[in-house]
C-alpha cells in the first residue's frame, strides 16, 4: 500500500492509502473529538463532531469519512471548528432529555465527557423537553430514547458485527427513532439474539443492562474489539 | 478594598448545592475575611439587598415567586451565577417538563395517594403556583457564569470563587465542567 504524506495542524505525518484522516490523526497522537465513530465498524459521518478544515476548500468535512491524500493540509482546532463543535453538542443536549445526575451512564458517558472536554458549561438553546419512551420489554436490556443521540452505533454493530439486523432507524430529522425489527417492542423481536453488542457500542445511557442504576452502566468496548479483530485479522486478543 | 457582598438563593433545587458550599469547611473562614454573606437560606434577611456583588443561584425557576425574585435579584446583582445543574440545565427539577404542564405531578402528589378530602393546594398569595415549564436560570434572566455539577463538589466551588475573588472571570475546564 502506498504511503501518503500530509499535514495536520502544522505537523507532517505519513499514512497508508485508504486510511481516514481520523485514523491517521489518532495514530499521530492528535485527538479529534468523535461520537458516532466506533473502532471496528465502518464510519458513516453521522454526528459531525469530527469536522475538520482542508486547505483550499471552504467546506468542512468529517475526518472519519475523509480519506487522506498526498499533500493535504488539514486543520482540526480552528476557532470556527470549535464554535461549530460546541454548537452541535449543545443541539444534541437540547434535542433530548439528558439528566446526568440520575443517568445509568453518569461518569462513563462519551457525550458527557465530550461536553467536559469541549468546554460546554451550559446550553444556550432552549431545551425541547420532548416526551419520549423507555422500552423495557427486553429480557436483559433497556432502551431509553431520552438519552439517544442517533449516532447509529447500535445499528451498525447489530447489522455488521452480530448480523442480526434487529436495530434500525425510523423517521426523519428530530423525529428519528431507533427501532427494533418493524418498530415493535424490543422484547418481541424475533431477530434479536440478546448478544448485547448494541448496549456496549452505545456511547450514552440510551442502551443499558437491566438492573443497573445511576452511574453503574460501564460499556465494555473491549468485547467488540475482540470479535472484530478475530474476524478481520484472525487474531484472538488475550 | 471594600468587602464583597455575596448572596445565595435557593429556588427549585434540593439544597444539595448549599450543602456542598458548607463542605468548603475551613475555607469558609478565608472567605469570611474578604466577603459578607448578605442574603440566602443561611442568613436571616427577608429582603434581597441592593448592590450585591455576587449571587449564587441554586435550583431551577419552577414557580411564579421564583420568576419575580429572579428579576429583582438580577437588577440588584453585579455577577449572577447559575450554581449547580438544576440552575444550569433544569436537571431533576425539570424532569416534569415533558409532561407538558404542572397538573400531572400535582395530581400524582396530592390527589392519587389521598384518602381523605383530596385537594390541590390553592392559597393565592401564600403558595406560589408552579410554572407549566420549569426553566433553567438562563431562560429566565441573563446569567454571567455557570458552575455545573449535581452538586458541584466543594473543590470546584472553591476554584470558581477563588478566581472571582481575584477579580478574574472564572473559567472552569476539564473535570470541573462535568454535569451530574
Ligand atoms: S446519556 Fe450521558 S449526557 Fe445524557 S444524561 Fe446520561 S450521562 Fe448525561
Ligand atoms: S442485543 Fe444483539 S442482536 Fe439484539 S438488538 Fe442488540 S446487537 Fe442486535
Ligand atoms: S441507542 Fe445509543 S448507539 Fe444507538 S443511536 Fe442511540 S445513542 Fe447511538
Ligand atoms: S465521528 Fe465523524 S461524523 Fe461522527
Amino acid at each position: 500500500m502506498a504511503a501518503k504524506v500530509f499535514t495536520i495542524d502544522g505537523q507532517e505525518i505519513s499514512a497508508t492509502e485508504g486510511q481516514s484522516v481520523l485514523e491517521a490523526a489518532h495514530e499521530a497522537g492528535i485527538r479529534i473529538p468523535t461520537l458516532c465513530h466506533l473502532e471496528g465498524v465502518m464510519d458513516v459521518g453521522a454526528c459531525r463532531l469530527c469536522l475538520v478544515e482542508i486547505a483550499g476548500s471552504n467546506k468542512l468535512v468529517p475526518a472519519c469519512t475523509t480519506q487522506v491524500a498526498d499533500g493535504m493540509v488539514v486543520a482540526t482546532t480552528s476557532e470556527r471548528l470549535q464554535r461549530y463543535r460546541r454548537l452541535l453538542l449543545e443541539l444534541l443536549f437540547a434535542e433530548r432529555n439528558h439528566v446526568c445526575a440520575v443517568c445509568v451512564s453518569n461518569g462513563h458517558c462519551e457525550l458527557q465527557s465530550l461536553a467536559m472536554h469541549l468546554g460546554m458549561d451550559h446550553v444556550s438553546f432552549p431545551y425541547t423537553f420532548p416526551k419520549l419512551e423507555v422500552d423495557l420489554t427486553h429480557r436483559l436490556f433497556g432502551m431509553d430514547h431520552n438519552r439517544c443521540v442517533l449516532c447509529g452505533r447500535c445499528v451498525r454493530v447489530c447489522w455488521y458485527v452480530e448480523g442480526a439486523a434487529t436495530k434500525n432507524f425510523s423517521g426523519r430529522g428530530a423525529s428519528s427513532r431507533i427501532i427494533s425489527d418493524l418498530n415493535q417492542p424490543w422484547g418481541e423481536s424475533r431477530t434479536c439474539t440478546a448478544c448485547g453488542k448494541c448496549v456496549h457500542a452505545c456511547p450514552t445511557g440510551a442502551l443499558f443492562e437491566k438492573g443497573t442504576t445511576v452511574g453503574e452502566m460501564q460499556k465494555d468496548r473491549g468485547k467488540l474489539e475482540y470479535i472484530v479483530t478475530a474476524r478481520e485479522k484472525k487474531q484472538w486478543i488475550v | 478594598m471594600d468587602r464583597l457582598k455575596i448572596a445565595t438563593v435557593w429556588l427549585g433545587g434540593c439544597s444539595g448545592c448549599h450543602m456542598s458550599l458548607l463542605d468548603l469547611d475551613e475555607w469558609l473562614f478565608e472567605l469570611a475575611k474578604v466577603a459578607d454573606v448578605v442574603y440566602g437560606p443561611l442568613v436571616d434577611t427577608k429582603e434581597y439587598p441592593a448592590a450585591v456583588d455576587v449571587c449564587l443561584v441554586e435550583g431551577a425557576v419552577a414557580n411564579t415567586e421564583h420568576v419575580e425574585l429572579m428579576h429583582q435579584i438580577r437588577q440588584r446583582t453585579r455577577v449572577l451565577v447559575a450554581f449547580g445543574d438544576c440552575a444550569v440545565t433544569g436537571n431533576v427539577t425539570a424532569l416534569r417538563n415533558p409532561l407538558g404542564s404542572a397538573a400531572p405531578v400535582l395530581e400524582r402528589a396530592y390527589l392519587d395517594p389521598a384518602n381523605l378530602r383530596p385537594a390541590l393546594p390553592h392559597e393565592p398569595g401564600v403558595v406560589p403556583p408552579l410554572l407549566d415549564r420549569v426553566l433553567p436560570l438562563q431562560e429566565a434572566v441573563p446569567v454571567d457564569f455557570f458552575l455545573p455539577g449535581c452538586p458541584p463538589p466543594a473543590d470546584r466551588i472553591k476554584a470558581f470563587l477563588q478566581e472571582l475573588l481575584a477579580g478574574k472571570a472564572p473559567h472552569l475546564t476539564g473535570a470541573n465542567l462535568r454535569f451530574g
